[in-house]
C-alpha cells in the first residue's frame, strides 16, 4: 500500500503549478522533496494531502481516491504538520499535543499516556503546562510535531499510516534538526511512509530513501539521493555552482557550495 | 499560568448561580426578605396562598425576570465563546456575523412603522418589535453567510468583513429610521438598544428556554470541533473535522440564540465578548470547559447587573445594559493588567 500521485495538473489562477506529476510514496520509506522556492513544492503537498483538489489526475491513499475516504478515518491515516501554525490561544502544550487524539476514539487514559509520550520523543516534556503562546519558534514547532506524531502513534486497521512535514526542520537548531530525523527514521521503520518539504539538501542526503527534485511545476529529477544529487543538477535547478562530496562518516552525498 | 482547573471552575460558577438568582429575587423596589421569600415559595409548593402583593412581584414580576437574564446570560456568553473559537479571534463577538445590527434595524422599523400597534402588540407578550428584532437579526446573519461562502466554502476573514459592512449599513438605517422618528419613538429606540429585561414575561421566558436548552444541548457536541479549529481550518480537516458543516451549524445556532435574545431582551453587549474573554484567560481555551463555563458566568453576570439595575437610581430602574458594560468592563480592564504584569 502507498500513496500515489497519478499524473497530477494543477492550474490556479491562470498559472500552471504542477504539470504531469507521477510519485509514489511507499509505505516504510522517507521521501524528501526538495527545490527552489516556487517550485511547486507545498502545492504538490497540498494536493497530496486532499487539500487542493488536482485539475488533472488524481491521488490515491491505499488503493482509494483520497477524496472518497470518511474524514475521520482519513485522518487515522494520514498526519501533516504545516509550515506554520495560526494557533494563537493559549493551550498548554499537553492540551496541543491531546488536540491530535481527536480522530481516535481511544479514551482519556490512553490519550494521556501517549500525549506524554510524544513530548518526551520530541525533547519538549519541559514544556508540559506551557502556554504555546509564551513559547518560542522551535518550541512550537516541536509541540506541533508532537500532535502530528501522536495523530498517527500506534498503528491503524484501516491500513497504512502516512506523515507529511512541510520543512519540519525551519525553525529548529542543529540537535533538534538531528532529533527529526532519527524520529523521522523511526517512524519509517514502523511501516510509516514519510514524506517531507526540505530545504537543507544535506538534511535530505542525510536521511531519505527517496529523493524528489521539483523545479518550475515538474519533477527534475528523482531517485535516490546517491543517483540524484549532481553538480549538473543542482545548477540546473538551484543555479547554484556545487561540488559534490561524500560525507566521511555516514558516507551520504555531501553537497558543498 | 492558570488560575484554576477548569472543572473547580465550571463548579464554582454552577454553585454560585442559584444563589445569585435567589438572592436575586429579594432585590427591587421593594425589597422582600428571604423569610418571606422562603414563605411564598413554600406556600405555593402546598397550595395555600400566601401575601398576594408579595407573590404577584416574586411569580409575576422578579422570578419571571431573573430566568430572562439567566436564559439571555448564558445564551450570549456561550454564543460569544463559539464566535471567538470559529473565527480564531479572542476579539469577536456574536455582533460580527450581522445579528444585532439586523436585530436593531428590525426593532427601530417595527417601532417606526407600525408605532401605533406596539401597544396593541404588547398584549401578546411577544411584542412586533420583539419579532422584528429576531427577523433582523436572522436575515441580516443569513445575508452574511452567503456573501462570505463560496463553493471553496466560507471563508472566515470575508465573513468578518461582511459583518462589518452589515454593521455599518444597520447603523445607516438605524439613523434614517431615527431621523423620521417622533420623540417617543426615538426614545422606544434608543432604550431597546440599551437592553433591557424589564418586559419580562412567562411567555418570553418559555420561548427564551425552549431556544437556550436546545442550544445548551448541541454546543457541547461541537466543542473538540472548535479546539481543533484554533489551529487553523485546514488543520482541523487533516483531524478529521468537517469544517465546512462546523461551520454552518454554528452559525445557525448563533445566529437563532443571540436573535431570540436580543429579541427578548434588546441589544446587552459586553456578555457576548468579555465572558468568554475573561473564563480563557482563568481555565484556559478548551471549550469542553470553556463552553459550560461561559454560559454559567454569563447568566450569573446578567443576573447581577440585572438586579443592581433594579435598584441603582430607585424608584426608577436602569436599562441592563449599561450596567453589564459599567461592571464588566472595570474588571476586564483588572484582569487584563494583572495578566500582563505575569507575563
Amino acid at each position: 500500500m502507498a500513496m500515489i500521485a497519478e499524473n497530477i495538473s494543477l492550474h490556479l489562477a491562470g498559472f500552471d503549478l504542477l504539470r504531469n506529476i507521477n510519485l509514489t510514496i511507499e509505505s516504510g520509506q522517507v521521501t524528501a522533496v526538495v527545490g527552489p522556492n516556487g517550485a511547486g513544492k507545498s502545492s504538490l503537498l497540498k494536493v497530496l494531502t486532499g487539500d487542493i483538489k488536482p485539475t488533472d489526475g488524481r491521488v490515491l491513499l491505499n488503493g482509494r481516491n483520497i477524496s472518497q475516504w470518511e474524514m475521520r478515518e482519513k485522518a487515522n491515516l494520514l498526519a501533516i504538520l504545516p509550515q506554520h501554525s495560526e494557533l494563537n490561544f493559549p493551550f498548554t502544550a499537553s492540551e496541543v499535543v491531546g488536540l491530535g487524539r481527536i480522530p481516535h476514539l481511544t479514551g482519556y487514559g490512553k490519550d494521556q499516556e501517549i500525549t506524554i509520550n510524544a513530548l518526551q520523543l520530541v525533547d519538549a516534556s519541559y514544556l508540559q503546562r506551557r502556554l504555546y503562546t509564551q513559547m518560542s519558534g522551535g518550541e512550537r514547532q516541536r509541540v506541533q510535531l508532537a500532535r502530528v506524531l501522536a495523530q498517527i502513534w500506534s498503528p491503524s486497521d484501516l491500513g497504512q499510516q502516512f506523515l507529511v512535514l512541510d520543512e519540519p526542520t525551519s525553525a529548529f537548531d542543529l540537535s533538534h534538526q538531528q532529533m527529526i530525523l532519527d524520529i523521522v527514521r523511526q517512524f519509517a521503520s514502523r511501516g510509516v511512509g514519510v514524506l517531507m518539504v526540505l530545504h537543507d539538501l544535506n538534511l535530505a542526503a542525510k536521511c531519505a530513501d527517496n529523493l524528489v527534485v521539483v523545479n518550475n511545476g515538474v519533477i527534475a529529477a528523482h531517485g535516490s539521493p546517491d543517483k540524484v544529487l549532481s553538480e549538473q543538477l543542482i545548477n540546473e535547478v538551484f543555479d547554484v555552482q556545487a561540488v559534490i562530496a561524500r560525507h566521511p562518516v555516514t558516507d551520504t552525498p555531501l553537497v558543498i557550495t | 499560568m492558570r488560575y484554576f482547573s477548569a472543572p473547580v471552575l465550571v463548579w464554582i460558577l454552577a454553585l454560585l448561580l442559584p444563589v445569585v438568582a435567589v438572592t436575586s429575587l429579594g432585590v427591587g423596589t421593594i425589597a422582600i426578605s428571604s423569610a418571606e421569600i422562603l414563605h411564598s415559595f413554600s406556600s405555593a409548593v402546598i397550595g395555600s396562598s400566601g401575601d398576594a402583593q408579595t407573590n404577584s412581584i416574586l411569580f409575576d414580576i422578579r422570578l419571571p425576570r431573573i430566568l430572562l437574564a439567566l436564559l439571555v446570560g448564558a445564551v450570549l456568553a456561550s454564543t460569544g465563546a463559539v464566535m471567538q473559537g470559529l473565527f480564531r479571534n479572542p476579539l469577536a463577538d456574536p455582533s460580527l456575523i450581522g445579528v444585532s445590527g439586523g436585530a436593531s434595524v428590525g426593532a427601530s422599523l417595527m417601532i417606526v412603522s407600525a408605532g401605533g400597534f406596539i401597544q396593541a402588540g404588547a398584549l401578546t407578550g411577544l411584542s412586533l418589535v420583539a419579532i422584528g428584532a429576531f427577523a433582523g437579526g436572522f436575515i441580516a446573519t443569513i445575508v452574511v453567510y452567503r456573501v462570505a461562502t463560496s463553493n471553496l466554502g466560507t471563508s472566515v476573514t470575508t465573513m468578518l468583513l461582511a459583518g462589518i459592512a452589515m454593521g455599518a449599513l444597520a447603523g445607516a438605517l438605524n439613523s434614517l429610521l431615527s431621523y423620521f422618528s417622533d420623540n417617543e419613538m426615538l426614545r422606544q429606540i434608543s432604550v431597546w438598544q440599551m437592553g433591557n429585561l424589564s418586559g419580562a414575561n412567562w411567555l418570553k421566558v418559555a420561548v427564551m428556554g425552549a431556544v437556550s436548552i436546545w442550544l445548551l444541548m448541541r454546543l457541547p457536541a461541537q466543542a473538540k470541533a472548535l479546539n481543533a479549529l484554533l489551529l487553523g481550518e485546514s488543520e482541523a480537516r487533516h483531524l478529521g473535522i468537517d469544517v465546512q458543516s462546523v461551520k454552518r451549524r454554528l452559525i445557525l445556532l448563533t445566529a437563532l440564540g443571540v436573535g431570540v435574545s436580543v429579541a427578548v431582551a434588546g441589544l446587552v453587549g459586553f456578555v457576548g465578548l468579555v465572558i468568554p474573554h475573561i473564563v480563557r484567560l482563568i481555565i484556559g481555551p478548551d471549550h469542553r470547559w470553556l463552553l459550560p463555563a461561559s454560559a454559567l458566568a454569563g447568566a450569573s453576570l446578567l443576573i447581577v447587573a440585572d438586579s443592581i439595575a433594579r435598584v441603582v437610581v430607585l424608584p426608577a430602574e436602569l436599562p441592563t445594559g449599561i450596567l453589564t458594560a459599567l461592571i464588566g468592563a472595570p474588571f476586564f480592564v483588572v484582569l487584563l493588567m494583572h495578566q500582563r504584569r505575569e507575563i
